[in-house]
Parts: C-alpha cells; sequence; structure tokens
C-alpha cells in the first residue's frame, strides 16, 4: 500500500497541533507557576526573613561563642550544651515549666468540659451564660495579671479573705516560693478557659441530637450518655486541646514577667523566661539559642509522644 | 442560634440554672471585682475584709490614670500597631488563598505544605535573630548628607516607620526598626491559618465562575478584588477580628523592640502603673478597665467572627 500525500497530511497537521498543545501547555504551566508566585510571595518573603532563616540562625547561634552584640564569635560544637545542662538553673526550670503545664492543663480541660457541658444546656437565656463564659478570650495575659495581683495581696486579699472565712490557715500566695507557681496556674486556668470552653462548646453542638434520643430509648441516663457518646466524640477535640495547652503552657511569659520575675528563689523561673534573662539582660545569644533549641525539641517530642499515645485512644467519626 | 428548648423535668431546670448561675460568678468575677477597685479610693482598697460592692464612683481614678502613664499614646500605639498587622493579613491572606485556591500551579503541595510549617514553628525557637534583626543597626548601601536626601529620612522617622542615624563626618547612614510601628508589626504580618481560612472559603465559589470571568478578560486581581474578596465577606471579618485582638494582647514582643516611653504599646504601658513599693490598685484597675475597652467592644461585636475563627482551627470539616 502506498501512502498517498493526501493521507500524510491530516496526520502530519494533527501532529503539529498535539506538539503546538504541547509547548502551549508547557508554557501555560510556566507561566501558572509564576502568577502563583507573584500571589505567594508578600507572605512568603515574611516567612523567609521572619520564621524560617531566624530558626536556622537559632540553630547555628546554639553552635557558636557569641559576643555582646550576638555576632558568632568562634564555632565551639557542642560547648554550649554541655554548659547549659551543667548549670542547675537550666534543671530548675526544666522541673518549673513542667510542673505548671501538670497544674495547667489538666484542670482547664476538666473545667472547661464542666462549662460546655452546662453551656450546652437547652435553656432559655443560655446564649448569656455562653457570652461569660468565653468572655476571658478577650482578656490580655497582661491585664489578667495585674488583676489577680490584687487578689493575691496576702493581707487584704480576696483569697485570703475566702480561707479566713473557712478558718483555714492563710497563704502568702506570690510572696512563698511554695505558693507562687499554683498561685500563678490558678490565674493561668482562668484565662484559658474562655478558649477551651468555646471549643468544646462548639464540638458538642456537633453531636447528633439522634444518637442521645436513641441513647435515652434505651433507657440510658446522663452519666452512662456522657461516658458512650459524648466523651468519645469529642476526644478529638480534647486531644487538639490537651496538644494546644501544653505547648502554651511551656511557653507562658507574660504571668512570670509581671507577677514574679522568676522568684522567689527560682520557683517560678520557667524556662522561657530563663531565655529571655540570658538574650535580653545578660547578651548571652548563644546560651539563649541553645536553650531555645532545647525547648523546641522538648515541645516537637512532646508533641509526637502526644501524637502517638493519645491518637489511638481518639474516636475518629 | 435557633435550638429548641429542651423539656426538662423542673428539679433539674433549677440545679441547671443554679451551676449556671454559680459558675458565671466565679468567671466573672475578676473582671467585676477590677471594675469595683477602679471607682474605690486609695484607703477603700487597703480595707479588709476586701470591698465586693461599690460604695463610691471616684471617675477620678481614671483621670489619673491617664496621667500617671501616657495610656492614651499607648492605646494610639497599640491601634496602629494592630491596624497595621490585621490589614496586612488581609491583604496577604487573600493573595495567598487565591493562588491556593483557583491556579493550578507545580509544587502546590510543597508551597502549602512551606505555610502549614510555619504555624508548627513555636515562637521562642525565632525570636533571638528576630530580636536582633529589628533592634540591630543595618547600614544603609547609600548615604549623603544632601538636605532633600535627609529631609525625606527625617519625615519618615518622624512617622515612627524607621528609624534612622545618619553620620555627616564618615557619610555613613544606618536604619534600625527598633521603637518604630514598622518593628512592632513587620515578623507578624504574614499568617498561614489566615491564609487557609480564606482559602477554604475560596473553594466554594465555583471554578467555572472564574474561569469565565478570567477569559472574559478580566484580570487575575481584577477578579479577586470584585468577585472573590467580597464573597468571602464572613472569612475575612472573623480574620480581622482575630487578628487584631491577638496582636493588641502580644506582651513579649512590644517589650522587645520599644524602649522609648512614647513607644511603648497597652499591654507594656499598664505595667509600668505597676509602683512595687507603693501600689496603687485602684489606679492600676481603672487602666486594665481602660485597656479592656476595645478588647470587649470587638468581643461583643464580633463574637460570632470570633468563635468562628477560635474553632476553624480546632474541628476540622
Amino acid at each position: 500500500m502506498t501512502i498517498s500525500p493526501n493521507a500524510l497530511d491530516p496526520l502530519r497537521s494533527s501532529a503539529r497541533t498535539t506538539s503546538q498543545v504541547q509547548s502551549a501547555k508547557g508554557s501555560r504551566a510556566v507561566r501558572n507557576f509564576v502568577t502563583a508566585m507573584l500571589f505567594l510571595a508578600p507572605s512568603l518573603i515574611i516567612f523567609i526573613l521572619f520564621v524560617f532563616i531566624p530558626l536556622l540562625k537559632t540553630i547555628q547561634l546554639s553552635f557558636y561563642l557569641t559576643d555582646p552584640i550576638g555576632r558568632m564569635a568562634a564555632f565551639n560544637g557542642l560547648d554550649n550544651y554541655q554548659r547549659v545542662f551543667d548549670k542547675k538553673e537550666l534543671l530548675n526550670s526544666l522541673q518549673v515549666s513542667f510542673l505548671f503545664t501538670l497544674y495547667v492543663v489538666p484542670s482547664t480541660i476538666i473545667l472547661a468540659l464542666f462549662l460546655a457541658v452546662l453551656a450546652n444546656a437547652r435553656l432559655r437565656g443560655i446564649s448569656v451564660f455562653r457570652v461569660i463564659f468565653s468572655s476571658t478570650i478577650a482578656v490580655s495575659a497582661a491585664a489578667a495579671s495585674l488583676i489577680f495581683s490584687f487578689f493575691f495581696n496576702p493581707s487584704n486579699g480576696v483569697f485570703n479573705y475566702l480561707l479566713d472565712l473557712a478558718n483555714l490557715p492563710r497563704v502568702q500566695w506570690l510572696v512563698s516560693d511554695v505558693s507562687a507557681l499554683p498561685a500563678i496556674s490558678g490565674l493561668t486556668v482562668w484565662l484559658q478557659l474562655g478558649f477551651c470552653t468555646v471549643i468544646l462548646l462548639a464540638a458538642l453542638q456537633g453531636i447528633s441530637q439522634e444518637l442521645y434520643e436513641s441513647a435515652t430509648i434505651d433507657g440510658a441516663g446522663f452519666w452512662s450518655s456522657f461516658r458512650h457518646i459524648t466523651l468519645p466524640m469529642i476526644s478529638p477535640t480534647i486531644f487538639f486541646l490537651i496538644v494546644v495547652q501544653t505547648l502554651s503552657a511551656l511557653q507562658t511569659f507574660t504571668q512570670i514577667n509581671v507577677l514574679t520575675k522568676g522568684g522567689p528563689v527560682g520557683s517560678t523561673n520557667v524556662l522561657v523566661y530563663l531565655i529571655y534573662q540570658a538574650f535580653y539582660f545578660n547578651s548571652q545569644y548563644g546560651i539563649a539559642a541553645t536553650m531555645s533549641v532545647v525547648l523546641f525539641l522538648i515541645m516537637l517530642v512532646l508533641t509526637i509522644i502526644q501524637f502517638g499515645v493519645l491518637e489511638r485512644r481518639v474516636f475518629y467519626s | 442560634m435557633n435550638e429548641t428548648e429542651a423539656r426538662y423535668p423542673w428539679w433539674q431546670k433549677i440545679l441547671l440554672y443554679g451551676l449556671l448561675i454559680f459558675m458565671a460568678v466565679i468567671i466573672a468575677y475578676p473582671l467585676y471585682q477590677a471594675f469595683v477597685t477602679s471607682m474605690a479610693t486609695a484607703t477603700e482598697t487597703q480595707t479588709y475584709p476586701p470591698k465586693l460592692f461599690p460604695t463610691t464612683w471616684q471617675f477620678q481614678n481614671y483621670v489619673d490614670a491617664l496621667e500617671a502613664a501616657p495610656l492614651p499614646r499607648y492605646l494610639l500605639n497599640s491601634i496602629i500597631q494592630s491596624s497595621l498587622v490585621t490589614l496586612s493579613h488581609l491583604i496577604l491572606a487573600s493573595l495567598a488563598a487565591y493562588a491556593f485556591a483557583f491556579i493550578d500551579f507545580k509544587f502546590k503541595n510543597f508551597f502549602f505544605l512551606i505555610f502549614l510549617s510555619t504555624m508548627m514553628i513555636p515562637w521562642e525557637a525565632t525570636i533571638i535573630p528576630n530580636f536582633m534583626t529589628i533592634t540591630g543597626r543595618n547600614p544603609m548601601p547609600f548615604c549623603s548628607d544632601n538636605e532633600i536626601f535627609v529631609g525625606i529620612l527625617q519625615f519618615i522617622e518622624g512617622l515612627n516607620i524607621i528609624n534612622f542615624t545618619v553620620d555627616p563626618a564618615k557619610l555613613t547612614c544606618a536604619f534600625t526598626f527598633k521603637d518604630t510601628y514598622l518593628g512592632l508589626a513587620l515578623p507578624y504580618m504574614a499568617t498561614a491559618f489566615g491564609t487557609f481560612l480564606v482559602r477554604q472559603f475560596f473553594m466554594s465559589i465555583p471554578k467555572d465562575l472564574h474561569d469565565a470571568a478570567t477569559i472574559d478578560g478580566c484580570s487575575r486581581l481584577r477578579f479577586l478584588a470584585t468577585i472573590a474578596v467580597p464573597l468571602a465577606r464572613p472569612a475575612l471579618g472573623t480574620l480581622a477580628v482575630f487578628s487584631f485582638l491577638q496582636t493588641y494582647n502580644q506582651y513579649l514582643w512590644p517589650l522587645l523592640v520599644t524602649n522609648d516611653k512614647n513607644m511603648r504599646t497597652v499591654q507594656i504601658g499598664l505595667t509600668m502603673l505597676q509602683d512595687q513599693e507603693n501600689m496603687q490598685f485602684q489606679l492600676v484597675m481603672a487602666g486594665v478597665v481602660i485597656i479592656l475597652i476595645p478588647t470587649f467592644v470587638l468581643f461583643i461585636l464580633g463574637n460570632r467572627q470570633l468563635i468562628r475563627g477560635l474553632t476553624a482551627g480546632a474541628v476540622k470539616g
């Protein structure tokens, strides 16, 4: 069979169009990429300059000796890490930070769960209570600290007044190294309650009423519905709150700086405050960066553990 | 909030209302007491038992608080800083969200991950280099003692955007962001959270609408400005309330990058009302009430937006 030029022609022309389409596609892909980059550029520039480069620089600083204005003077390997862990201060701060997290996170979430269940009741005027329960969202940590400093006053503060009324011994609150950390934890619980309640209430409202209705028909009471329906259904949200609140507790700074400045005798000297003192007051940038890396790694490991251990117990519908 | 009222037995109703009122009193008490104390005389703040109800109305406390620290100036600073960050979040998030929602480009997933990862990096891992960048003196590549040039520099400095030092002898110029509005806002001007929030909204706009508009010669930017952004108003409202509140309540960053008495923000200025030896609680509480007013107005007016924003981060779907 001979192939006539006529038969070839359409074939050739169609081949030409495919390659044209391909090259058009290729140039459109390039054009799309360039356009997308232009739209992303403002955000990307900020992220690169103020998140990614600083993160790498913090890690780099932690391996260097630094001069008083933060310039890297000499590479000294893991010396900073050794120096940091040799000091009693870091170990003390680690202990304080963990203790603080332990005081704050479980009590905040349990209390917030109680508030959210209450605020989920379908009653007249419930929205007023919802607004009040979430009101601490609007309060800054600095304002909350100042308000509570009035309550913690050992001679005429409201907390010692309540203890007097209950015939219990008075507490020195922020003045004593025994009670300062629990006192700051208490005010932090109050401050975080609004946020946690809002999140949990939204999760509760997402549960279908039919589940409860069929449980009631089966004769389940409040507790049994709560244990077998509510808790499993909101377990992803509780898990989310545990992770977020743990990270935020480990980074608490404002309350400490306003109320105790790490004292008395280091009893509230959380890790972030130690880092702040190291670079802001003592200009030990290398040491401060080393401690930042340590805290970063601790938070990373904790989050991974929480994902590994807790997430398996979480129920995703 | 058009929920049907559930039928509870009368004793359950009483129990629920009792618990709701009891918890509301506990949650609201600190704010209530701050207000009462802000209206008390100096001697009334020293009495035992503490005054739980107002007996006098000392509006003078507010006047005194405004004089003790330049609170109006701090309020102005905080509002400028928060507005800068909020405006930048709205613009940058809309631009980036447009790229993620409407453009098919190579490495989209990679860039998405870049944005996501900025939410995982804690601030203490970046704050030391950022502090050095913002407060450091950076030499300028060109310099002149030309009157017009110096005049322009002084004009920019007068707006508190960038501070300059010109050394006419050596003819070297340097600039710093220390004690400027730009220094307060710059590292926080991009938002991954906001980008995802707006993108989620853009995804609900039919892609056909976008394709038809752009084929008809409507440029991408015009589509974004005239069609996408108006449609995404609820998401942008949420982002605005959220960003403003977050920036207004910032504490550590303004503490680090402002030293000039006139450039402090409210959260720092407020704690300057603390007089360690002779704490004037009525003045401190008046200051607390003053700085809480803007956030509470925002909290009440933007309650729905705020709660949508908070839950968007937690409850996926």
